[in-house]
């Protein structure tokens, strides 16, 4: 085996992917519509949320906290943001509602952060506890219901493809949306924030080991309130897109997308318990999970049966890593046996 | 006599009202190196915190080169030259050894952006200071403790070091490796930086340190030449009592032996293991880290299966497939890690004794009898001296010898016919070691089976009336408590 294929198998990612591509393969022979343009054009376009809060999910992976309260905040923030624009008659574009959801949302995060960061509360539990809280603002204080209409502006963002694909053999089209480019974005700088800033490096090290992370000199408590506040900020803009896309805010749409989230990021090979994972793992696990979900249809199966498969996944992935891990501390023990 | 390099003067310390230094000095010179010992909770660990600016000072002041401090920061440390090498590194196991190494200098240079080929020259200059062979690709978390020790050295170098405080470094390294970091503190030394090194291992005070200071209770108790230092004054300085170093000698054992192993063996660990042990008697069992010495305790619990072989009590063959089965069959086992595997650290100390008793303490309808258990708590906690003003108390709160005295109380409460230790006073004070080796002794004398396996040769000589050499999974020698001396074992153990 040659070296780099070697390093390759080692990385959880590569199992990740290896199984996308059975998956893929399986539903080709099904149903001989996974390799069409559309059908990537479809995958792709359904990964666009999971995949924001998927990133945000991550970093909070990778610094040793946890956060369930993403689908909640990024409810109440568009929603808040939508009713306002609706009520004071907003008619410009994309840009105010954009930078609206991205303070809200950061503004709900900071609230984590600031009891995870500052005052060293569970994550799990505060996150858990946020839930609820912005639930409950959002039914009680803002009354939510159905918004059947959306400022113009969003209505457009959302309409407007980015490209169309259409399918040759049953003529069926796809379209891009435009928040494909937010998705893309996003990546993009969270790559660079990740592995080309310190402050994305303390993430890793906080994971790792906190007080370490102290005695180095980095700011524990700051980062932590930061990886929150930026998590908010995404879920926030998740929210926008997909309201602008379903072209109608729905108050409870998104509520109960945290498992799946979480379940995606740890197939990429992220550690529940924080320190290692990659963004290429994290965007891989999600993938994984949106085939699931949308391919069941192409397979014949009822969509009904789609949580039996998602979970069989996720016990299935964490499993592998499980005993990945395993293995590996046997092997670096047998290496040092054979040092000494 | 060289100008000092630092001079800590009349420093005081409180925490809440309780003092945790009286007006303690310590001066160390430039290139010496210097051994700062006591036993725990002496306030050792809360002066490095206090030159290495974690902790401030209440009064007194610090001189370091020539330069006067009444007010640190732990970056105005560092920027002096002063490191800290804690216990546990401080290193990030989920990272490379480059980012490691690399991290401190970027953060102190205060840079925002990641430069990966910068951090790999920095990491590369690190280890070549110490010429450290190392993977800098390699996780941090994949290396051995030495290593990682290694890698915590390499980046204190990186800051122009001139006073690197090491806080007990030798605690979780093997013999060899212990050589091997003495070689590198003394390459240190060569080239002029000092050292303080935290300890409260005689023999490692004697060989390594020019110059010692001793603290108890916060209060300096001497400082002064180690050529100067003997054995009974080290110890008497670090407690403030007089021991007699009292070898174990054995008074009247029971006929027939307790426990027998015949041809005992488990693949890979340990084959043809023979050993009987009498009440009365205390068997030392000795070996190199890996000599299987550890497997074997674990086997005679019943948390190793066994391939082969035969386990007998009282003559009888058991069956140990279990800790239960073994505590049922009258074998007690002190693990190697008191903290993961002995103790429920954030439970209660006197829950903690009484964990292995519970079904004794059953009262009617078969609820668990409160009162009896209040009694069986306090009469251990009085009977084995644990330091507590409270057995309600986190057994969390404890010092690491007294921690081990729960450990035992826990075993002499159900009273076994054996009792296995693993490595029973590893990381115990002098004060609480000798405490334990005569809680042993006691229990030996009136009629228990005691085996101590441990590499502490002195701990060995002094308590055990017979002793088994074990190499690479078998025992190589078998000596009477007269014949044997720290030479003769080690000869055997190599």
């Amino acid at each position: 085996m040659s070296k780099t294929l070697k390093k390759l198998t080692r990385k959880s990612e590569f199992y990740t992917f290896l199984i996308i591509v059975v998956l893929a393969i399986a539903i080709e022979i099904a149903s001989g519509q996974f390799f069409t343009a559309n059908n990537f054009v479809d995958i792709l376009n359904a990964m666009i949320v999971p995949g924001l809060f998927a990133i945000a999910e991550f970093m909070v992976l990778v610094s040793g906290g946890i956060e369930v309260s993403f689908p909640a905040a990024a409810s109440l923030t568009v929603y808040a943001t939508t009713k306002l624009l609706l009520d004071k008659g907003y008619e410009g574009g994309i840009f105010l509602p954009l930078i609206m959801v991205i303070v809200i949302g950061a503004v709900l995060g900071a609230f984590n952060g600031f009891l995870i960061g500052y005052m060293n509360l569970t994550p799990m539990i505060v996150t858990l506890g946020a839930s609820s809280v912005f639930k409950g603002i959002m039914q009680g204080a803002l009354n939510s219901k159905q918004l059947a209409v959306i400022p113009a502006g969003m209505k457009k963002f959302g309409v407007d493809a980015l490209f169309v694909s259409t399918n040759p053999v049953s003529g069926l089209t796809s379209k891009m949306p435009m928040t494909f480019i937010v998705f893309v974005v996003a990546l993009i700088l969270a790559y660079i924030l990740l592995n080309y800033t310190f402050f994305g490096r303390a993430i890793y090290a906080i994971g790792g080991n906190p007080q370490s992370a102290r005695c180095a000199g980095y700011k524990v408590e700051r980062t932590k309130f930061l990886i929150y506040v930026i998590s908010g900020a995404i879920a926030g803009i998740g929210g926008l897109c997909r309201v602008c896309v379903m072209q109608q805010c729905h108050p409870t749409n998104m509520l109960g997308m945290e498992m799946n989230v979480i379940a995606g990021v740890v197939l990429g090979g992220t550690a529940i318990t924080g320190g290692s994972g990659s963004l290429a793992g994290c965007f891989l696990g999600t993938l994984l999970i949106v085939m699931v979900e949308n391919s069941m249809i192409m397979l014949g199966i009822p969509t009904t049966w789609k949580n039996v498969f998602t979970g069989a996944l996720i016990v299935i992935g964490v499993g592998i890593s499980a005993l990945q891990v395993k293995r590996a501390e046997k092997a670096a023990e047998l290496a040092r046996q054979e040092k000494a | 006599m060289p100008q000092s390099l630092l001079n800590a003067v009349d420093i005081s310390k409180s925490f809440a009202g309780v003092h945790a230094l009286k007006n303690v000095s310590l001066e160390i010179k430039p290139g010496e190196i210097h051994c700062l010992a006591g036993e725990n909770g002496c306030g050792k660990s809360t002066l490095i915190k206090i030159i290495s600016g974690v902790y401030q000072m209440d009064s007194g002041y610090i001189e370091f080169n020539g330069k006067k401090f009444t007010k640190i920061t732990p970056s105005e440390a560092i920027a002096l030259g002063i490191q800290v090498i804690y216990q546990d590194f401080a290193v990030f196991p989920n990272l490379t050894v480059m980012e490691n190494l690399a991290i401190n200098t970027e953060l102190a240079a205060n840079r925002k952006f990641v430069n990966w080929k910068r951090m790999r020259r920095i990491a590369e200059d690190a280890v070549a200071k110490i010429g450290f062979k190392v993977d800098l690709d390699a996780l941090v978390g994949s290396l051995s403790v030495a290593e990682k020790q290694m890698v915590a050295i390499s980046r204190a170098l990186m800051s122009d070091a001139k006073l690197i405080i090491m806080d007990e470094p030798t605690t979780a390294l093997t013999k060899k490796e212990v050589k091997a970091l003495f070689e590198i503190i003394l390459k240190l030394k060569e080239q002029g930086i000092a050292i303080l090194f935290v300890s409260h291992k005689l023999n490692e005070v004697f060989e390594i340190s020019e110059r010692f200071t001793i603290f108890r209770s916060g209060e300096l108790v001497v400082t002064g030449s180690t050529k100067e230092l003997d054995d009974r004054k080290f110890t008497y300085y670090m407690t403030g009592r007089e021991f007699e170093n009292r070898v174990f000698v054995p008074e009247k054992l029971t006929e027939k032996p307790i426990l027998e192993l015949e041809h005992l063996g488990l693949k890979g660990y340990f084959e043809d293991i023979n050993l009987s042990v009498r009440g009365g008697e205390i068997l030392g069992i000795t070996g190199l880290l890996d000599s299987g010495r550890t497997e074997l305790g674990l086997a005679m619990f019943g948390l190793k299966r066994t391939d082969s072989g035969k386990i007998k009590m009282h003559g009888k063959d058991v069956t140990l497939s279990s800790p239960r089965d073994a505590i049922g069959a009258g074998i007690g086992y002190v693990p190697e890690d008191r903290l993961s595997e002995g103790l429920f650290l954030p439970q209660s100390i006197g829950d903690n004794i009484v964990v292995s008793e519970l079904d004794k303490l059953r009262g009617g309808m078969g609820t668990y009898d409160i009162a009896k258990a209040d009694e069986e708590k306090q009469l251990w906690v009085k009977e084995l001296g644990v330091k507590t003003l409270d057995h309600k108390n986190a057994a969390s709160t404890l010092s690491g010898g007294n921690q081990q005295k729960v450990v035992l109380a826990k075993w002499m409460a159900v009273n076994p016919d054996v009792l296995i230790l693993n490595g029973p006073t590893v990381g115990v004070d002098i004060g609480s070691k000798h405490d334990i080796h005569a809680i042993l002794q006691k229990q030996a004398k009136d009629g228990m089976a005691v085996i101590i396996i441990s590499d502490d040769l002195p701990e060995i000589l002094q308590n055990c009336s017979r002793i088994l050499v074990i190499k690479e999974g078998r025992f190589v020698a078998e000596m009477s408590a007269e014949e044997a001396s720290e030479d003769a074992i080690l000869e055997k153990m190599m």
